[in-house]
């Protein structure tokens, strides 16, 4: 593309390429050692970052793609179309790049296809949960392909998927709230090990409302990032409904975010756990439920009402946060949280790499397609087609 | 047209709650248990901690010799836990009132294991035997076992690159099936027949008579009978479990019970969602052709109206023009006539 003047040295890739580096030492060192050379994973920890972040925080954050996919097929938010590329290509990398996360996760990597072809574990809820991220990020695929194909100049294929665009939103919306909901149903099999103030019955009514916030959130989020970057490629349809796009979601998410503060509240009431209120955890408990749900629940309601661009997006900043800080507090501080704390797990430093690692791959591969293909504008030859 | 997307929208939120629904609604199946398996039963008020059952273990397992020796009675100060070379770990607690108490500790070989349910490629099975046995050949290494099982017991060989897996007791199953042996290395080595072997059927009427003949030596419980659905091997203590480091919040509910409900959540979601949604579609798409309509038959209207008022206020303008073109001409008229009027005057007073 433009070859000619593309400038190498820029702050955004000397610090990418740091990372890189950092990345490839560490990958060296997980896959030639194990996972003891690079991780504080242990026999009472067998889950570390790799999971609260790159898998929970990583699909719930990618749920833009469904979110923003069935506001506007199905729930007749068509005016906003031109959202959709970016949603779809951040969930599909999103979902992707999660995948490459697990490699390094999982003890035998070549053996992830297992579940789905060798051996079927069908009372598990994480047999299922792959069933589904494996289908959806297919669904994914196909739905992203019509850009690619626009690209490539296939326009009998890219005319093909875009006829099935109404099916595969629905079988999208389908897989996510199975498994978006079955990453909390994970944690259900183990009451004894997860603080009561995080253990609900509802886990699973939890994980999925809370994502569609996610999703809402990193729409917005990511919205206001690539506006800074990819400026140039963004054409004038996706620029004009930008705004009141952008208020519409943050008018959304405040919504749901009411409602999901109010379950949780339900979810307390429904086992009683008032009394944990008053402990340590207590406070931090509150501090989720307040700081990080409440509050952006009422910013993000400020912001529609009063159209305040710059609050809608911090308040997607501080909800996309929010998201991930209930993650980790599910699955790293309410989990063993009976342990004593020597015996309790802290992330590495070459765990924390490795994740910085992937988001990175994923932020560039997600700058590289959209430098390229139709994303943030419609392609020519397809205009007005939706 | 309204009100039909609202309806749309709280049947969708409906669904998603009943997605989530607790496992108190699931079946209410109860695995009683194969009827021969067997267990073991440790009597914490025989056991002296010897390590003797921890030695032959690793012996007869073939695992890697650890750096102190068996007979290296100062490893119990420390509180330890089964790992990949220890199948099985006898601790040492300090209760007041009775000194030190020892209890060991390994796989319970749970009746209905959360380790099996949990695992996402069926490596584990609960065999008719008794024994839950783990099936290395599927094992993808997600360790999602180790996080459900609630005692704690699965070890992972974390330092292996290549054919890491998960450790844990077997009860021997292998090796008495095979014949090498008949009954588990552990309790072949005790000394001090803490330890039993047979039936839990068998196990249970032993602990219960032990108890019943010496009602002031023991806690009046039998753990393993009834936590997490029962487990094949059981416990007997003199101090109160607690104590030994032994969970007691556990509850009787076996793990399976506690997924069901959310994974038979799952087909209704398969079920209804894309009922729902396709309805919803249906509806916005209704919605936005009404809507669609009506902004034609409004811009329609708006064009008519505008038509009708274009025409109203051209004639008006019109007619106002045509006024005030008269009302000019009048004037200009009367101003000439006027002006005519005084010059007449002007030139008869010059003339006269
Ligand atoms: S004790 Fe743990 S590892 Fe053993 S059968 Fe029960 S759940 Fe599985
Ligand atoms: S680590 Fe292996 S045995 Fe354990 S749940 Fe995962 S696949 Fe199953
Ligand atoms: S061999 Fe018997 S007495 Fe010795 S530690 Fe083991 S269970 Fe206790």
């Amino acid at each position: 593309m433009n070859t000619t003047e593309y400038k190498w040295i820029t702050p955004f890739n000397i610090i990418a390429g740091i990372i890189l580096a950092f990345g490839v030492v560490a990958t060296v060192m997980r896959f030639g050692f194990g996972l003891s050379a690079v991780t504080n994973l242990d026999d009472n920890n067998p889950w570390g970052i790799w999971i609260s972040f790159d898998l929970l925080c990583g699909v719930a954050l990618a749920a833009g793609g469904y979110v923003t996919t069935s506001a506007i097929y199905l729930f007749g938010y068509k005016k906003y179309q031109a959202a959709v590329r970016p949603a779809l290509l951040t969930a599909f990398l999103g979902y992707a790049f999660v995948v490459v996360a697990l490699h390094f996760d999982v003890g035998r990597p070549w053996r992830l296809p297992y579940p789905l072809f060798v051996s079927q574990g069908p009372t598990s809820v994480l047999f299922e949960i792959g069933l589904c991220v494996f289908l959806y990020l297919t669904v994914l695929f196909i739905e992203f392909t019509p850009a690619a194909f626009e690209w490539l100049g296939m326009k009998k294929a890219r005319n093909i998927v875009h006829k099935a665009t109404i099916a595969l939103t629905i079988m999208g919306v389908v897989l996510s709230t199975m498994h978006q909901s079955s990453l909390g149903a994970l944690y259900l099999i183990v009451p004894s090990k997860v603080h009561p103030l995080w253990y609900s019955d509802y886990l699973p009514v939890f994980f999925f409302v809370s994502s569609t916030v996610a999703g809402l959130s990193m729409v917005i989020f990511e919205g206001s990032i690539s506006h800074k970057f990819i400026h140039e490629k963004m054409s004038d349809e996706y620029l004009g409904i930008h705004d009141t796009f952008v208020f519409s979601f943050a008018r959304a998410a405040s919504f749901v975010l009411l409602a999901y503060f109010v379950i949780k509240v339900i979810g307390v009431a429904a086992d009683n756990n008032w009394h944990y209120l008053a402990t340590g955890y207590g406070s931090w408990f509150l501090v989720e439920m307040l700081g990080f749900v409440l509050l952006p629940c009422m910013l993000y309601g400020i912001a529609a009402r009063e159209k305040n661009m710059a609050l809608a997006k911090w308040t997607s900043l501080l909800a996309v946060l929010g998201i991930v800080v209930n993650r980790f507090n599910v699955s790293l501080v309410a989990f063993n949280y009976k342990l004593d704390s020597a015996d309790r797990y802290f992330p590495s430093f070459w765990e924390i790499v490795v994740s910085v690692f992937v988001v990175t791959l994923l932020i560039l591969t997600f700058r590289w397609i959209s430098r390229r293909m139709a994303i943030f504008s419609e392609h020519p030859d397809f205009q007005g087609d939706h | 047209m309204l009100r039909r997307t609202f309806l749309g929208l709280l049947g969708a939120t409906a669904a998603g709650l009943a997605a989530g629904k607790p496992a108190a609604a699931a079946a209410n199946t109860h695995f009683g248990g194969y009827p021969d398996a067997k267990g073991v039963l440790f009597d914490g008020t025989r056991c002296i901690g010897c390590r003797k059952c921890e030695g032959k273990c690793n012996e007869v397992n073939e695992l890697k010799a650890p750096e102190k020796p068996f007979d290296d009675l100062t490893v119990l100060d420390e509180k330890r836990r089964t790992n990949q070379y220890a199948y099985t770990v006898v601790n040492k607690y300090e209760v007041e009132g009775a000194g030190s108490v020892f209890r060991k500790i390994q796989c319970n070989h749970c009746m209905e294991p959360a380790c099996a349910s949990a695992c996402f490629v069926s490596a584990f099975k609960k065999e008719p035997s008794g024994a839950v046995s783990y099936n290395e050949s599927v094992c993808v290494g997600c360790r999602y076992c180790m996080v459900a099982c609630p005692f704690y017991v699965p070890a992972y060989s974390y330092d292996d690159p290549i054919t890491p897996k998960v450790i844990k007791c077997t009860l021997c199953d292998p090796l008495i099936a095979s014949g090498k042996r008949t009954i588990p290395g552990c309790v072949e080595a005790c000394p001090k027949e803490a330890l039993v072997y047979g039936k839990r059927d068998e196990l249970l009427k032993i602990a219960n008579e032990r108890i019943h003949r010496n009602p002031d030596r023991y806690v009046d419980h039998i753990y393993g009978e009834t936590e997490m659905g029962g487990t094949n091997w059981l416990y007997l203590s003199g101090v109160p479990f607690d104590e030994i480091g032994l969970d007691t919040h556990l509850g009787t509910t076996p793990a399976p019970k506690f997924t069901k409900g959310a994974l038979g959540a799952v087909a209704m979601v398969v079920g209804i969602w894309p009922v729902l949604l396709g309805g919803i579609y249906g509806v916005t798409k209704v919605t936005r052709n009404e809507a669609t309509k009506a902004r034609m038959d409004a811009v329609a209207d708006a064009i008519a109206t505008t038509k009708a008022e274009d025409a109203a206020t051209l004639k008006s303008a019109m007619d106002k023009a045509a006024a005030d073109k008269a009302a000019t001409v009048e004037r200009e008229v009367k101003k000439a006539l006027a002006e005519a009027a005084k010059a007449q005057e002007a030139a008869e007073g010059e003339e006269g």
